[in-house]
């Protein structure tokens, strides 16, 4: 099984510490996982500002880059979701129809088709402290990770289930466990005052609880939490899934 | 009004000048919205109950007209008066014939999305006709000379003690009383006295049953009986999708539509009017205004399934911290924001991007419209159409090139970071929107791809 390792752009360029967790944890895990290095953006932030006439260029690009793997995998709800609804490509339009169907958000990947029952016990994951769970839209209501609280139907959780197998973590309750934080891409600048007000109250909730990091599949959203924790001289921190899953200190 | 010039980030930031605001109307309608779910999880049956209301309503668009056609053969056997308006225009004049017809200056009005839209108070009110709406919390907007804020709750922005100031100025209160009893004991006395005193009442539809030729009207206060059953003519408007094909398929709609609007079981009433009274009339004004225009776009057809329980906005996480008044539109929220452009997508351009795409409004709408999938579509169509700010056009076009070369990509990266690291004060500036309320991340030394040729 050859696993392309899809890293979207932001993270490639700010938080390559949870790209370099995403790896490792696929390594540990036995995967055959490579990093195609001309890969860029998977076109969203054009698209869902109505541009999307405008990403001919990413999804050749993402196409030619990912067609040859039996799965893509990323440590991104959104981009997957991005990949999963829009990529076409009229000069390889069967490998794009192949990819929209073999690309994996990492804990997808890991439930679903690695079904990880208990993480390497080579380097047991521990990480005790008190976290809370953001649930990122896109990877839930896109995706479905885990249920959604406006449905009347059983719960589950994908990134739950992980991070129940790692070693000391409490994970807190939230008063609203799956509001959006308000990043949204380009809405975080062009709608600054709710997006900004949305993440206020989404950090709140998960600082009234005590909890000392905001975990989540999506470093977008985390993201968008940071940038006001810091504004606010918090010192509680944000952390990708895969760096909790990966973690052995 | 002032309003016409700003666009929805505009609105949103002066509502969010005040916080306290932002957090008490957020709190309230949240409150709502758990309300909805305690409701809905009592059904074991919720989602099938939906998807059924769905095929039901995708069955009435595919077959419009004949059900529309059955629909008005039958009340016009029953002895209802049957008039058809292309538009607003046509909508408004025709309630104007008729109000002069028989001489009648003065209307009591129930809430009526559809006459906010066609904005019949205003036309009326031009032509010397008298409206009172008599639904409580449309009528206090209607004293504030405001639109309503949302489509079920019309006054959701208002504190009681604004609404206890404006009944001191128009209904005479004590000053400084708020006690909710007490004001609405002071509409409901002042409401009694125009309800027996008008002769023409006007009320919405909210299921027109083409079986029947009956029309089903849904209140909490039984104002729309009280206004229709003392007037002697009762004009009742309604757009062309609210019809459902039978009696039986009411079972369906009338189960989820106050559970999703308020997470009460049902409404207090649910009037049937099926024949006027005798030396009575009544009159139906079925309305296209757009919506057969909207029925040809595919990709947008489905909003018409729209029952008005206004879920979306309840659970909209921008709704709740924008108000309602931010969509500068007679119908606000996400459902707004999927009919508005259809009427006018000039004025209405800004509304598809008010939107984090969360796609809770979807997930809540008990006829599975798929609302954020709609907002995403419709801002392709708008940029398509020319409608787009030019400064984000030469933007997305920079950002297009640059994403679509890794060398663009690999380089830009690089002097992002760089930038970040070395020039901070070039970022975080108040002219970057990013910053004026956040901290820009901390540029790592080398990114992913960097550390992945060194290290595999």
């Amino acid at each position: 099984m050859k696993v392309g390792l899809f890293i979207p752009c932001y993270v490639d360029q700010f938080y390559p510490g949870a790209a370099i967790a995403t790896l490792q944890l696929l390594e540990k895990l036995g995967v055959d996982v490579s990093y195609p290095k001309n890969q860029t953006c998977c076109g969203q932030p054009m698209a869902n500002s109505g541009f999307a006439h405008l990403t001919g260029g990413c999804d050749k690009l993402f196409t030619e880059n990912f067609r040859h793997f039996d799965y893509i995998v990323a440590p991104s709800g959104s981009c997957v979701l991005h990949i999963k609804e829009h990529l076409h490509s009229n000069e390889y339009a069967d490998d794009a129809a192949s990819i929209r169907n073999k690309i994996y958000e990492l804990s997808a990947f890991l439930t679903d088709i690695l079904q990880v029952e208990s993480l390497p016990s080579r380097f047991p994951s521990r990480f005790p402290f008190k976290v809370g769970v953001h649930q990122s839209c896109h990877g839930q209501r896109g995706l479905y990770l885990s249920q959604m609280s406006e449905l009347v139907a059983p719960g589950f959780s994908k990134p739950g289930k992980l991070l129940n197998m790692v070693e000391g973590i409490d994970i807190v309750p939230l008063n609203r466990p799956d509001e959006c934080c308000g990043f949204g891409g380009t809405f975080c600048v062009a709608e600054e005052a709710v997006s900004v007000k949305m993440g206020k109250d989404r950090v709140e909730d998960h600082l009234s609880h005590g909890a000392e990091y905001i975990t989540g599949v999506d470093m977008s959203c985390l993201m968008h939490m940071e940038g006001i924790l810091r504004r606010q001289g918090s010192k509680v921190k944000v952390i990708h899934l895969a760096e909790i899953l990966n973690s052995y200190q | 009004m002032s309003t016409e010039t700003k666009d929805h980030a505009a609105l949103a930031d002066d509502f969010n000048k005040d916080e306290d605001r932002v957090d008490w109307h957020d709190e309230t309608l949240w409150w709502i919205r758990q309300k909805r779910d305690k409701a809905v999880n009592k059904l074991p049956d919720w989602e099938l109950l939906r998807a059924t209301a769905s095929a039901i309503k995708n069955n009435v668009l595919s077959n419009l007209s004949a059900y529309l056609q059955e629909f008005e053969a039958k009340a016009q056997n029953n002895g209802i008066i049957v008039h058809w308006a292309a538009d607003a225009k046509t909508h408004n004049k025709i309630v104007l014939d008729l109000l002069n017809a028989k001489g009648i200056k003065q209307m009591v009005k129930s809430k009526s999305m559809l006459t906010e839209e066609c904005h019949l108070n205003e036309y009326l009110e031009n032509n010397n006709i008298e409206v009172i709406d008599s639904d409580l919390g449309e009528r206090i907007v209607q004293l504030a000379k405001e639109p309503p804020s949302h489509i079920v709750l019309p006054c959701i922005h208002k504190k009681k003690e604004e609404i206890g100031e404006l009944f001191h100025l128009h209904l005479g209160t004590d000053k400084g009383n708020s006690d909710p009893q007490y004001l609405t004991e002071t509409a409901r006395q002042h409401l009694r006295n125009i309800f027996i005193t008008r002769r023409a009442a006007l009320t919405g539809v909210n299921f027109a049953i083409a079986e029947t030729g009956e029309f089903v009207v849904c209140t909490n206060e039984g104002n729309a009986d009280m206004g229709a059953h003392l007037a002697d003519i009762h004009i009742a408007s309604m757009g062309i999708e609210k019809i459902i094909p039978e009696r039986k398929h009411l079972g369906v709609f009338l189960r989820l539509l106050t559970r999703s609007a308020t997470g009460q079981p049902i409404t207090t009433y649910s009037s049937h009017y099926s024949k006027p009274r005798d030396g009575k009339e009544i009159h139906i004004i079925i309305v296209d205004n757009g919506r057969s225009k909207q029925l040809g776009r595919a990709d947008f057809r489905n909003s018409l399934k729209c029952i008005r329980c206004g879920a979306c906005m309840n659970t909209c996480p921008v709704y709740r911290r924008s108000g309602g008044h931010s969509y500068h539109n007679a119908i606000s929220g996400p459902i707004g924001a999927i009919l508005a452009p259809n009427l006018d997508m000039e004025k209405f351009a800004d509304l598809p991007f008010a939107s984090t795409l969360c796609g809770s409004c979807s997930n809540v709408c008990p006829v599975k419209i798929d609302i954020h999938q709609q907002l995403y579509k419709w801002r392709q169509v708008i940029v398509q159409n020319g409608y787009a700010p030019a400064a984000k056009k030469a933007a997305m076009k920079l950002m297009s090139i640059t994403l679509s070369s890794p060398f663009l990509y690999h380089t830009s990266g690089k002097a992002g970071r760089l930038v970040l690291r070395f020039a901070p004060f070039a970022v975080n500036n108040r002219f970057n929107p990013w910053f004026k309320q956040r901290d820009m991340p901390a540029p790592p030394n080398q990114s992913f791809g960097e550390w992945y040729a060194k290290n595999r």
